[in-house]
């Protein structure tokens, strides 16, 4: 079955004073129908710049180098603006962080509602039957008096709802949630988490959520993609990736976790260094520099995806069956 | 030996509309953001304050600090009342106490190196600074001396935490007040700016308060900590206690909101429903009843009055999460 998502061999550029910025380098990545799949990474891993490539939203200085996107069997990389302007906010969708920046301020909630859903063919009763069903769908009380209300009336949580509800009137095959809870509370995190998995369950669209917070990656998703200084360092199923980390940095960051750390400590974990330059792009692993394993040949090769078990692929050295005799620790320069 | 700091029934209010509009609306001219908080921390002791956005806080701690007036109630500060002191007095006594705030590169002024953010507070106060001492600071949170020529703008996050946690000892405070230290961190960052203030506490015996609303955070940070709904302690106790055993249901619903990052052991969740209420309408009886999984009718009518099980614990609630769970009889 043709996937809902697939990316091969993506990469990005941008132009900047310094030289070429290649904020993503060899992104594959594969979203099957119905699937709800996770990239989780740190600021400045590549997670939006992704985002961005496949809506064909990056800025003018960026461009696609190579690579192929497909959403259900469409090419996306060369399609004209008016192509993808059918596409997007149609077959995919997107919940960004913040929901006031996605909900006009000047309007009220109704109106761009019946608004966003301009390609149908809808008389503006109907369009509006379809706002409401869809409000108390996604769980805002009083969906009426909501569509009279405008954006800055309803609380954090309400409007990431309106904005969650006007990515699913489109009915997309695919739904990309840009950390669409960290403006919000815990307790509302939660909540959103839990609308999202119903949504997919209901409607049975595909949905890649991004986010650095590892709890909600792992009580939502199904499989999970860890993103490193632009490259996906690791994927496999959800369980794979918390349960049997193959890759130091995944390793590392799920130690870094302070709900993963059982008793108190006064001491927590931390990956000391940074990441590298991302116009001088060192030759070997990306994440030679911070990697407590590091060895022989890790700064001068790049290490291929190599695959740990069924569907768990993660791209490191360590995982090479024979390592070479003079092969040696030379890593952690904590 | 008396606390640092004690806080004794405060009450902050903010206006929000004139008599007129009050009168039109029905509703009142101000709204009590903290209704009521008291606690206390001791020398070299650490104390989080815990709440979702809106449960008062940052306003409890502002006042402390004297950034914000209190309505009501006392604030002793090393047995000084800092609620009735004037601008000159309380200058001295901001000496002493120093606070971290919640954005941590918005807090740095742009258009100053970070040598001279650092020498800032000596110069408030009218003391001599050297470089010797800027070099010292920076050491002191783990910096090198060349970050001094930067600007706030050069820095990354966690560097600029470290510079606001730098200028907060500089004077060597007996308590520091921390705002969402973490917010916004990468957790591989994250742990080093917690860390750093563990190790301040260790090796300086500052007293802190930590005003945050990841209750992981907490754990590995604090000794104590009080919860806060609507401007009010619900259920304040040593950290390790409430972690095992939460009395009061909003305690246990943000505990529970916190998944671990374990696709198999994902908590019994207590989930509570909605939103932290509008101040302008608090509900009645208990207010946390409307989102209250376990409300009664009970709970509706009467506020319930503070329990304290032990000496240093105390919560609100008429049906407590435990005293019915040891009862054998299943909850509501």
């Amino acid at each position: 079955m043709e996937p809902a998502l697939s990316i091969g061999g993506l990469s990005v550029a941008f132009a900047t004073p310094h030289g070429a910025l290649k904020p993503l380098r060899d992104v594959s990545l594969e979203v099957r129908k119905g699937e709800i799949v996770g990239i989780v990474g740190e600021s400045g891993c590549g997670k939006s710049t992704l985002l961005n490539a496949i809506m064909g939203l990056l800025p003018a200085n960026g461009r696609i180098v190579e690579g192929r996107i497909a959403l259900g069997g469409t090419d996306l990389i060369g399609l004209g603006e008016r192509a993808l302007d059918a596409i997007r906010g149609d077959r995919m969708s997107v919940v960004f962080q913040d929901p006031m920046t996605t909900l006009n301020p000047v309007l009220r909630i109704g109106r761009q509602m019946s608004d966003i859903q301009y390609r149908r063919q809808l008389t503006g009763s109907n369009k509006k039957a379809r706002s409401l069903a869809m409000l108390a769908r996604v769980g805002v009380p009083d969906p009426a008096q909501r569509m009279a209300q405008y954006p800055h009336e309803l609380s954090g949580g309400m409007r990431q709802r309106v904005a969650i509800a006007m990515a699913m009137l489109a009915e997309p095959e695919l739904l990309i949630a840009d950390e669409p809870t960290t403006a919000l509370d815990a307790t509302l995190e939660i909540q959103i988490v839990r609308l999202l998995k119903d949504l997919q369950k209901n409607t049975g669209c595909s949905i890649l959520f991004i986010s650095h917070h590892l709890g909600l990656i792992a009580e939502l998703c199904e499989s999970v993609a860890v993103m490193y200084a632009g490259e996906i360092v690791e994927r496999g199923s959800v369980r794979d990736i918390f349960h049997r980390p193959a890759h130091p940095y995944t390793k590392r960051l799920l130690d870094c976790d302070p709900a993963r750390i059982a008793g108190p400590t006064a001491r927590l974990p931390t990956i000391p260094g940074d990441v590298p330059n991302l116009v001088a792009i060192p030759p070997g692993c990306i994440f030679t520099d911070r990697c407590p394993s590091a060895f022989t040949p890790c700064p001068g090769m790049k290490p291929a995806q190599r695959r740990v078990a069924e569907g768990h692929v993660a791209a490191c050295h360590l995982l090479t069956a024979t390592l070479p005799n003079d092969a040696t620790v030379i890593g952690s320069r904590s | 030996m008396t606390p640092l700091l004690s806080v004794r029934d405060l009450k902050v209010r903010y206006p929000v509309r004139g008599a007129l509009a009050a009168a039109l609306t029905g509703e009142g001219t101000h709204i009590e953001a903290v209704s009521g908080v008291s606690f206390s921390i001791a020398r070299g002791e650490t104390l989080a304050l815990v709440g979702e956005s809106g449960s008062g806080k940052t306003t409890v701690a502002r006042t402390i600090a004297g950034l914000v007036k209190a309505h009501s109630g006392s604030v002793l500060f090393e047995g000084e009342e800092l609620t009735r002191l004037g601008a000159g007095a309380l200058k001295a006594v901001r000496r002493q106490m120093a606070i971290i705030f919640q954005d941590p590169v918005g807090s740095l002024s742009p258009r100053l190196r970070v040598g001279s953010i650092l020498a800032e507070p000596f110069l408030v106060h009218g003391l001599g600074i050297t470089p010797a001492k800027i070099d010292r600071l920076l050491d002191l949170v783990g910096l090198p001396k060349e970050m001094a020529e930067r600007y706030p703008h050069q820095l990354s996050g966690g560097q600029a935490r470290r510079i606001n946690v730098a200028r907060a000892i500089a004077l060597e405070p007996k308590l520091l007040i921390a705002d969402e230290p973490t917010a916004g961190l990468d957790v591989s960052v994250q742990g080093e700016v917690l860390n750093l203030l563990n190790e301040l506490r260790e090796r300086l015996g500052i007293s802190m308060l930590i005003i945050t609303h990841n209750l992981h955070v907490v754990r590995h940070i604090s000794g104590r900590m009080a919860i806060m709904y609507l401007g009010r302690i619900v259920e304040s106790g040593p950290t390790l206690r409430l972690f095992a055993q939460p009395r009061h249901p909003y305690t246990a619903a943000l505990l529970s909101a916190s998944p671990r990052p374990d696709p198999d052991d994902l908590p019994q969740r207590l989930e509570i429903v909605g939103e932290i209420p509008s101040l302008f309408r608090r509900p009645s009886g208990c207010e946390f009843h409307t989102r209250c999984p376990f409300a009664r009718e009970k709970c509706r009518f009467e506020p319930p009055a503070a329990t304290a099980p032990a000496s240093g614990e105390f919560f609100t609630c008429h049906f407590p999460l435990n005293a019915i769970q040891d009862d054998g009889r299943a909850r509501p």
